[in-house]
């Protein structure tokens, strides 16, 4: 598979079929491997980390789960292109930016990724659309087993899983899920909720990981200890938590329009005038108003089918998207034309709000 | 922590206090101001105390000789200190008495319970037996104990066989 058929086909974030859940936009389950005996990639010389690059793509790309996969070198990729695939989750900030002797293989539908020279010589990552923490993790504990037949890890009886940085040692495992929580923003409780999920030794950050902001209301919550538990202990912790911030955000809804419907019909009503006839927007503030938009589906104000296009457009209004499809590299400023211009072409027939929410789906569904 | 009123980093009068409580374990952090903005406390978004305590945790030097170093790959105790991370595997055994008590700030306990690389393992434990076979089938030809030379022989067939039979799924 090349770059450029797999930027072509629909991502598993970007599937019609996947955006069924309200709150929850998607799970991911990773976990850090190294091999036995290799130094870690920021302290391998270069002819070392290519070796290791060279191995590790080769026994990844055997695997089942990587048949007729896309499998690259960092350095073969373009910066566009590059930029997307972080966009799309399919590889990290960190590696977007290495010099040389790494790289990805990714599969044909998206759902894995494998970044080899990261931080550790192997991340493997599964993305699944909507809350789906333990099939996510019992997809990529199949593909570690298959690497595991050709492969000798690092691991030590004691703490597990051995990892460049102490914080990964044991599990390796990081689970996280993406969800979107405009109504405990706009009731400013985030930084409560923020705080409480610390304590619960979980971590939120934003949309793109760690230091990223949290535009169009869209968190990342995780585990943050991987040793001394199993990693279905984890997940069943961290489980918990998320179900427990859907509640609160589900509350935090309600209490909204309790208190004043008009504000928030009067938010949504103007996300949608904005979006169909603007001429300047802004990545950031086009992410604010899909989220507000996501928020008007899950309410009733829009068709319930109307969520794909919005978790589509979310990516895509991203800048490597948006030049990408203008086949093209461009000035920020010429950006925010481009992507004002591409938000009224996707809104020009999007059907009015209904401020009855003549949508709402049946009590009971989140 | 020793004295409350002092800054863990810096040792000014502590303002800002932090307590967090990781599966059960309270954790304690106390800060002057300026140290509190420096490590982003004030922006609960990008603040983990975990990183903090990692941190103040190497601050107060730990009881390990400075001149430790990994054999394999050369990595040192200051490459720690600058980088954050390790070199290899087996800075893991080298550096252990630095790592040991980090573990019970960062983590949810100190001992791995998750999945254990079993197939990897059984390689490793079929790999090593051969190799002690063929040391012994090399001594047993040597002091012409033939016997025990083809019994040796027949027993390494037998972990080869066995190694080739491992399923390639």
């Amino acid at each position: 598979m090349t770059i450029s058929s797999l930027i072509d086909t629909p991502s598993e974030l970007t599937d019609s079929a996947s955006s069924k859940t309200a709150i929850v936009l998607m799970t991911r389950v990773r976990l850090a491997r190294n091999l036995a005996g290799q130094s870690f990639p920021g302290w391998a010389k270069p002819p070392q980390r290519e070796q290791i690059l060279a191995t590790c793509r080769a026994a990844v790309a055997a695997t089942p789960q990587m048949k007729r996969s896309l499998n690259v070198g960092i350095g073969d990729l373009g910066d566009l292109e590059r930029q997307i695939l972080v966009e799309r989750h399919l590889i990290s900030r960190e590696l977007s930016g290495a010099k040389g002797g790494a790289g990805v293989v990714i599969s044909r539908d998206q759902a894995f990724s494998v970044m080899v020279n990261e931080e550790d010589h192997l991340r493997l990552q599964v993305l699944r659309a909507g809350f789906n923490l333990r099939k996510a993790w019992q997809a990529i504990n199949e593909l570690d087993s298959a690497l595991e037949e050709s492969l000798d890890f690092a691991f030590s009886p004691t703490l597990g899983y051995l990892t460049a940085c102490p914080t990964n040692l044991g599990t390796g495992m990081r689970a996280s899920a993406m969800m979107h929580l405009p109504a405990l923003v706009i009731s400013s409780q985030m930084e409560k909720i923020v705080r409480a999920v610390n304590q619960l030794g979980m971590v939120v950050r934003g949309l793109f990981g760690e230091g990223s902001d949290a535009s169009g209301s869209i968190f990342q919550i995780s585990n943050q200890t991987t040793l001394g538990e199993s990693e279905e202990d984890i997940i069943k912790r961290l489980s918990a938590v998320l179900q427990s911030i859907v509640e609160h955000e589900l509350n935090a809804r309600e209490k909204l329009l309790e208190a004043d419907a008009g504000k928030l019909l009067d938010k949504i009503g103007r996300a949608y005038g904005i979006l169909q006839n603007s001429h300047l927007l802004s990545s950031s503030e086009a992410m604010n108003l899909l989220s507000l938009i996501r928020l008007g589906v899950d309410l009733g104000s829009f068709a319930p089918d109307s969520r794909c296009m919005i978790d589509r457009l979310f990516i895509e209004a991203q800048p490597g998207h948006l030049q990408h499809a203008q086949k093209g590299e461009f000035e920020p400023g010429q950006r925010d034309v481009l992507r004002a211009a591409r938000l009224r072409a996707e809104f020009a027939n999007f059907t009015r709000p209904d401020f009855a929410f003549g949508h709402r789906p049946a009590a009971g569904q989140n | 922590m020793a004295n409350p009123l002092k800054c863990d980093l810096c040792s000014k009068p502590a303002t800002v206090h932090l307590t967090q409580i990781v599966n059960n374990k309270v954790h304690k952090v106390d800060l002057c101001e300026a140290c509190a903005q420096a490590k982003g406390v004030t922006d609960p978004s990008g603040f983990s105390l975990a990183d903090l305590l990692l941190k103040a945790s190497l601050n107060p030097e730990p009881e390990t000789p400075a001149g430790m170093r990994c054999e394999k790959c050369g990595f040192t105790q200051a490459d720690f200190k600058k980088h954050g991370r390790f070199g290899c595997p087996v800075c893991y055994e080298a550096f252990n008495g630095l790592v040991e008590p980090m573990l019970e700030n960062m983590h949810n306990g100190t001992a791995h319970a998750g999945k254990i690389p079993v197939r990897a393992l059984e390689r490793k434990s079929l790999y090593d037996r051969l190799t002690k076979l063929e040391f012994d089938l090399t001594e047993a030809i040597k002091s012409e104990r033939y016997e025990d030379a083809a019994r040796t022989r027949d027993e390494i067939n037998q972990v080869k066989q066995a190694f080739t039979q491992q399923p390639a799924r």
